[in-house]
């Protein structure tokens, strides 16, 4: 999906559109991403943007879920299972754009981020925000068709968009794209995650452990071995020096 | 000697039931609030902080503070060093009580409780937090284990005590390895954060800070324990013995600070750890934590006391709690906004839930043979 914030006009249709496809209830405060939001078009520098999940190439989000209640669709959305997730609410600590939000009022909660209109995108349709978009300004397709839309934009009209296009490889490349006039980082995205996708900060470490266990479980077996020999063979109880038929082993003291 | 090990509660039976009672019965309707109300009813977490005192506090301390178990029964079953056998079993109960309360407060912070059991059957090996789900899981196994001599001499099933018993070797190795690998976990799972954690706490070390000061925190907690017990239930205090472990702490704090030290020296420079921020001061305040009780050590070296080494323990303690509230929150803080501060139902339930640990050990020391020095519940004397 490619969203051109300099075509976006801040009608606020999407998130309508959006709060009405995934049932999420009317919310009056439209100020940030919330269990009732999974998208929100703000204005900042006189521009009008939208904050959502950036559904990234890689998903954060899906690496740290211990119960793997996060998945990347081949078609890109990154979807979530309620049923799954026991709230332990590690995605919304490791998510690099501060994406999912949560049901902090209910006894029974689930993480609140957008899906992607999976099951539209799925049956062959376009979500919902972008379906109902008056402007063009948020669109759908592969992603490498509209690498290339941006690309072009962004070299007809150098006076327009700043040269960057967001999602392309931060945090390792993110299905949602977006084009600006106003920098990035003015409007709260962040621009210091690097093109290398984080899960891998984790799995370096995490794919060390076989050989941890299996280095740390000798060396403490055998400490023990050469440790408990030495005792038992101070105190005479394993082998009498006199008694011995193999000498070596009286001798090895 | 029967009145010598029942302690402090026979003496004075009715000064502290009123107190614990009311601690209880708020700590009760908390619970009531937080399970029918959601966790926004009792806590100050929100979008921007969603993680907050129970998981700084009640896991990440709960687990670092229980280490006691994993290193003491590796210095006496793995390198043999039999004299410090006294402590083993009041260190096992209060590591196995440790972990019942990292779980029950998992409960309380899990946004859906009864689904904990879930990482059992749903693999996502790429998760840190699947590792340490389960390393903790195999971990209280074998503590319980590891503590169950103590209930089968009471209940005198000698013959499964005999296997038990041929079990220790290879469980304490297991115990080691598993606490290794989910005590680092604990800083690995940070390690997803470079850009939110602040720069003072985030390193690619973090597994190995948490290890080494898990480690060191373990020896303090079994000087300070044993202190305690002494007092609360008169116990004669094996002054050699902690001495001893004191040394063993202080060379993991030693361990512990020449891999920060280093880290700090060459990734951030010293010149610029001062900035005048509040995290400046904390990681200030926890690097203090940790150097004086090395100095206490040092100036006292050739007329060490029990108190020094007391004082050592106790500022070892504080500093790796408060490493633990630095990574978890503190040094988090900034990325949200600074929008959080533990609200008071969620420093009493902490209270609540270490109030509970305490009366279970209480209980546990009067009714099972934990302590040694009675001969009688040594050998199925009855």
């Amino acid at each position: 999906m490619l969203i051109d914030f300099t075509e976006c006009i801040g009608c606020g249709e999407c998130v309508k559109a959006c709060q009405k496809q995934n049932k999420l209830g009317d919310n009056p405060s439209k100020d940030d991403l919330s269990s009732h939001n999974y998208t929100v078009v703000l204005k900042q520098e006189g521009i009008n943007y939208r904050k959502l999940c950036m559904h990234c190439q890689e998903p954060t989000c899906a690496s740290v879920c211990p119960v793997g209640a996060f998945t990347k669709t081949a078609l890109g959305p990154v979807i979530y299972d309620a049923d799954k997730c026991m709230g332990c609410r590690y995605c919304m600590m490791a998510c690099p754009f501060g994406v999912p939000r949560y049901q902090w009022d209910s006894a029974v909660p689930v993480i609140a981020k957008c899906i992607f209109c999976n099951e539209r995108v799925a049956a062959g349709g376009e979500t919902a925000c972008s379906w109902v978009c008056p402007m063009g300004a948020t669109r759908m397709g592969r992603r490498s068709d509209l690498l290339e839309i941006a690309r072009g934009r962004v070299e007809r009209h150098p006076d327009k968009y700043v040269n960057y296009i967001y999602g392309e490889t931060d945090a390792g490349g993110t299905s949602i794209l977006m084009l600006s006039s106003v920098p990035f980082d003015k409007l709260g995205f962040p621009m210091d995650l690097g093109a290398q996708p984080l899960p891998s900060l984790t799995w370096s470490v995490l794919s060390k452990i076989p050989s941890i266990v299996v280095t740390g479980g000798v060396l403490l077996g055998g400490l023990t071995w050469i440790i408990n020999r030495r005792i038992q063979l101070d105190s005479g109880a394993l082998v009498d020096p006199e008694d011995s038929s193999r000498p070596g082993k009286g001798g090895a003291k | 000697m029967k009145s010598l090990h029942r302690g402090i509660i026979e003496e004075k039976p009715l000064y502290w039931i009123p107190p614990v009672a009311l601690v209880i019965l708020l700590g009760l309707f908390l619970t009531f609030k937080r399970y029918f109300y959601g966790l926004g009813s009792v806590t100050a977490l929100n979008d921007y902080q969603p993680w907050g005192l129970w998981v700084g506090f009640d896991v990440l301390c709960g687990v670092a503070l229980a280490a006691g178990g994993f290193v003491l029964t590796g210095i006496v079953h793995l390198l043999n060093f039999e004299r410090y056998k006294s402590v083993v079993r009041p260190t096992v109960l209060s590591a196995f009580l440790g972990y019942i309360l990292v779980s029950v407060g998992l409960l309380y912070d899990l946004g859906k409780p009864w689904n904990i059991w879930h990482p059992l059957v749903m693999w996502n090996p790429h998760s840190v937090m699947f590792e340490v789900a389960w390393c903790v899981m195999l971990y209280s196994t074998v503590l319980a284990l590891e503590f169950s001599p103590v209930v089968l001499e009471k209940l005198g099933s000698w013959r499964i005590l005999r296997i038990v018993r041929a079990l220790t070797l290879p469980m304490v190795i297991t115990g080691i390895l598993l606490s290794t690998l989910h005590q680092s976990s604990l800083g690995t799972v940070f390690l997803i954060v470079p850009k939110k954690l602040h720069h003072l706490w985030y390193t690619n070390l973090l597994p190995v800070h948490f290890f080494l000061s898990a480690v060191s925190v373990g020896f303090a907690m079994v000087i300070l324990e044993s202190f305690v017990s002494h007092h609360l239930f008169k116990k004669s205090l094996e002054t050699n013995v902690l001495l001893d472990l004191g040394q063993f702490m202080v060379v993991a704090l030693m361990l512990m600070l020449i891999v920060r030290i280093q880290d700090v020296s060459f990734k951030i420079g010293w010149k610029n750890v001062y900035d005048g921020t509040i995290e400046s001061w904390a990681f200030m305040t926890e690097m203090a934590c940790f150097v004086l009780p090395l100095l206490l050590v040092f100036i006292y070296r050739n007329r060490m006391k029990m108190g020094i080494i007391v004082l050592s323990a106790a500022f070892t303690m504080a500093g790796v709690v408060l490493n633990r509230l630095n990574v978890s929150i503190i040094g988090m803080a900034r990325s949200g906004g600074f929008r959080y501060f533990p609200s008071w139902e969620e420093f009493f339930l902490s209270f609540f839930l270490v109030t509970m640990g305490v009366l279970v050990f209480i209980l546990c020391v009067k009714f099972l043979p934990i302590f040694p020095e009675e001969p009688a519940e040594e050998k199925p004397a009855e």
